[in-house]
């Protein structure tokens, strides 16, 4: 118990700092003004997202591979905590552009490949709930999991490749968009705040999904005795 | 591809056990069949009979145990066998003719001379007016006859069989003990799951009851074939 | 090795079966031109505006198409338990797979095809100039929109709402397919038309990668 609440305050610190890193320590952007500096928590967000769900892909192949629930405890609460992530760079994202440009969204290659990677994952959570016997669940939706995740530099492969064809206004932190050296470590900091948060969040998921599952055990036996 | 010499196989399973959710279907199943033994498994609905066959037919994946087949009665050297199965289910596809889907499923399995194999076959089960004949507009009784024929193209040395008699009438049970007493007569080990008494039943040289997943009892360990096979439903 | 054989046996089969009752192909062709001319009310087809939108009219109706047909890939095989029969059959099950994206290609490939000159007179397109090209497009889009489908086909197969989820399953997971095809045919359709070796090479990447993927974790996609 205590050990969760350090864990839990640590991460509230590291967050706290990064959020102060973002407001004044990362110089003044000359064009964007102060609205710029959502990026440290867009783009942390995007890249801890990613780790997510790459986390649920190893879960995946280890639970095709051993058949054992906790790969597919794992593998849930990872993809949750990824979606929780991404949503945030769907949200921001729109908030940045508004101000900036005058449009609530662009269709920039992050976004947009950031969109498609969140409709995949909400079909992975949507197949699970879709499949009622749950060893059949843990296997399709491990398959699932892992023909989406190798899908994914696909998709962002051939939406910046789309984006070459057909500019789009972007979000600052694009590949090739330039960025001063101190807003690089800003944004690495975020990015290690925002990892200690999804370890967090994760280990709290993992667990509730364990006993989750032990329930589901235990309401089988009952109903079979 | 030349089929396999057909010499006499056993099967072994050890410790299965195959979970669906939180329902145990076979729990912790040992059982040692030696080649050429004719076994009958007895059970209500849902005693674990069907996964259990399944199981030995490699169509459905125990959560874990082994399954293992060998020419002598106990751990022998393994082999790569394939068995025969019968289920509910045809098992052949309703749009095709009987000669067309024997003929695929032949072929499939590599059988030599694939046509003459389904000539005798079709002629065997006495479907060789109706081979031309789509599937769907057969009988419950020539169906099964269908998937007996599958079941036979590759002349296995195991067949599995899943309440074969279900929907047949006295004609059809009559034919299908005189098949399966030939084929027990030719050494093959055969495993099937029964309801009760019958004319088929009567070819089993041991019989097992299944009850919830496990085996309740056994004629190799002192049960008496009729106990077995007419258990009252509970 | 038994896999080839295998697979050109069931292949066999596929064909014959489709061609005998030609269900899906005419439900198919049938959707796409409902789905062609309804797109029709939503811009003005004027020679344009139709070369601007219509390809990626094309691949959005050909892909919702594919949703569609691909649904009863496995689940007709539940009847009869038909597919049991197949696993005991075949030496190795990549066989099945192999047999069946191999036929959902072609039955793509046809419908894509039959529908090409009526959207090209429809929409004003030229397609004479590059046919071959579009056939080369058309097939490597067709094949990596079979391969996903196929595999997670046997998945709807087995869940509730299986005419929902394997639309649901199958659209995200192919939008770099949807990218790729419309940018090589828009440039196909172009005033002055050229080839997108770059989209081209990456659907053949698409392809391979997911077919790799499809004989890796394909047998547990059978698995009971």
């Amino acid at each position: 118990m205590m050990k969760n609440v350090l864990a839990a305050v640590a991460v509230f610190l590291l967050l706290g700092a990064a959020a102060y890193a973002s407001f004044f320590i990362a110089p003044t952007d000359a064009k964007q003004g102060l609205i710029y500096r959502i990026l440290f928590l867009h783009v942390a967000s995007a890249w801890t997202g990613l780790t997510a769900f790459f986390i649920c892909f190893i879960a995946n192949l280890l639970y095709v591979w051993r058949r054992q629930p906790r790969w597919d405890w794992l593998g849930v609460s990872a993809a949750e905590v990824g979606l929780a992530f991404t949503t945030v760079v769907l949200v921001t994202g729109p908030i940045w552009a508004h101000p900036v440009w005058g449009i609530w969204w662009t269709w920039s290659p992050r976004l947009t490949s950031t969109f498609v990677l969140w409709l995949l994952y909400v079909v992975y959570l949507m197949l699970r709930t879709l499949v009622e016997e749950p060893d059949r669940r843990a296997l399709f939706s491990a398959l699932f999991g892992i023909f989406a995740f190798i899908d994914v530099p696909l998709v962002f492969g051939s939406i910046r490749w789309w984006r070459d064809q057909h500019p789009q206004p972007v979000v600052m932190g694009e590949p090739g968009s330039g960025m001063d050296p101190i807003m690089y470590k800003v944004l690495f900091f975020s990015w290690f705040a925002m990892l200690a948060l999804m370890t967090l969040l994760l280990r709290q998921r993992y667990k509730l999904e364990a006993m989750r599952s032990d329930l589901e055990t235990m309401q089988h036996e009952l109903e079979e005795a | 591809m030349t089929p396999l010499e057909f010499f006499p196989i056993g099967l072994r399973f050890e410790n299965i056990e195959k979970r669906y959710g939180g329902l145990l279907a076979l729990r912790r199943v040992s059982l040692a069949i030696a080649p050429g033994e004719c076994v009958v498994v007895a059970g209500r609905n849902g005693s674990g009979k069907t996964t259990l066959l399944r199981v030995a037919a490699r169509l459905v994946r125990p959560s874990s145990g082994t399954l293992s087949f060998s020419s002598q009665p106990n751990n022998g050297e393994e082999i790569a066998v394939r068995p025969g199965f019968v289920a509910h289910a045809t098992m052949a596809y309703d749009e095709l003719t009987a000669e067309e889907n024997l003929l695929l499923f032949a072929r499939l399995l590599g059988v030599a001379q694939a046509e003459n194999r389904v000539e005798t076959l079709l002629h065997e089960v006495g479907l060789s007016e109706r081979r031309a004949s789509l599937v769907r507009t057969f009988s419950r009784g020539m169906r099964q006859r269908v998937a007996i024929a599958r079941a036979l193209l590759h002349e296995p040395s195991v067949l599995l069989l899943d309440e074969p008699a279900t929907g047949l009438d006295p004609q059809g049970v009559a034919w299908l003990a005189a098949a399966l007493r030939r084929l027990h007569d030719s050494g093959r080990t055969i495993l099937m799951s029964l309801h009760g008494e019958s004319e088929i039943s009567s070819l089993g040289t041991r019989a097992i009851r299944l009850d919830a997943g496990s085996i309740a009892a056994d004629t190799r360990t002192g049960a008496t074939f009729r106990s077995i096979l007419t258990f009252a439903d509970a | 090795m038994s896999l080839l054989p295998n697979t050109a046996v069931l292949l066999g089969k596929e064909l014959r079966t489709e061609f005998r009752s030609r269900e899906l192909l005419t439900t198919t062709i049938v959707f796409i031109l409902i789905v062609i001319v309804l797109f029709s009310f939503t811009f003005d087809p004027t020679s344009d505006e139709s070369r601007r939108f219509a390809p990626g009219l094309l691949w959005l109706a050909f892909l919702f198409a594919a949703s569609l047909m691909l649904q009863p890939c496995f689940l007709r095989e539940q009847h009869n338990d038909t597919l049991s029969a197949l696993r005991l059959s075949v030496s190795d099950p990549f066989a099945i797979f192999l047999a069946k994206l191999a036929a959902n290609t072609l039955f793509l490939l046809l419908t894509e095809l039959f529908l090409l000159p009526f959207f090209a007179i429809m929409y004003n397109v030229p397609i004479v100039p590059v046919l071959h090209w579009l056939i080369l497009v058309f097939f490597l889009a067709s094949l990596g929109i079979s391969i996903a489908g196929t595999a997670l086909s046997a998945i709807s197969a087995q869940a509730r709402m299986r005419e929902l989820l394997l639309p649901l399953l199958m659209l995200p997971l192919l939008t770099p397919i949807l990218v790729a095809s419309t940018e090589v045919t828009k440039a196909l359709f172009d005033r002055a038309p050229f080839v997108q070796w770059k989209g081209i090479a990456f659907l053949a990447g698409f392809d391979l990668v997911f077919l790799t993927a499809l004989w890796l974790f394909g047998e547990y996609l059978l698995e009971e």
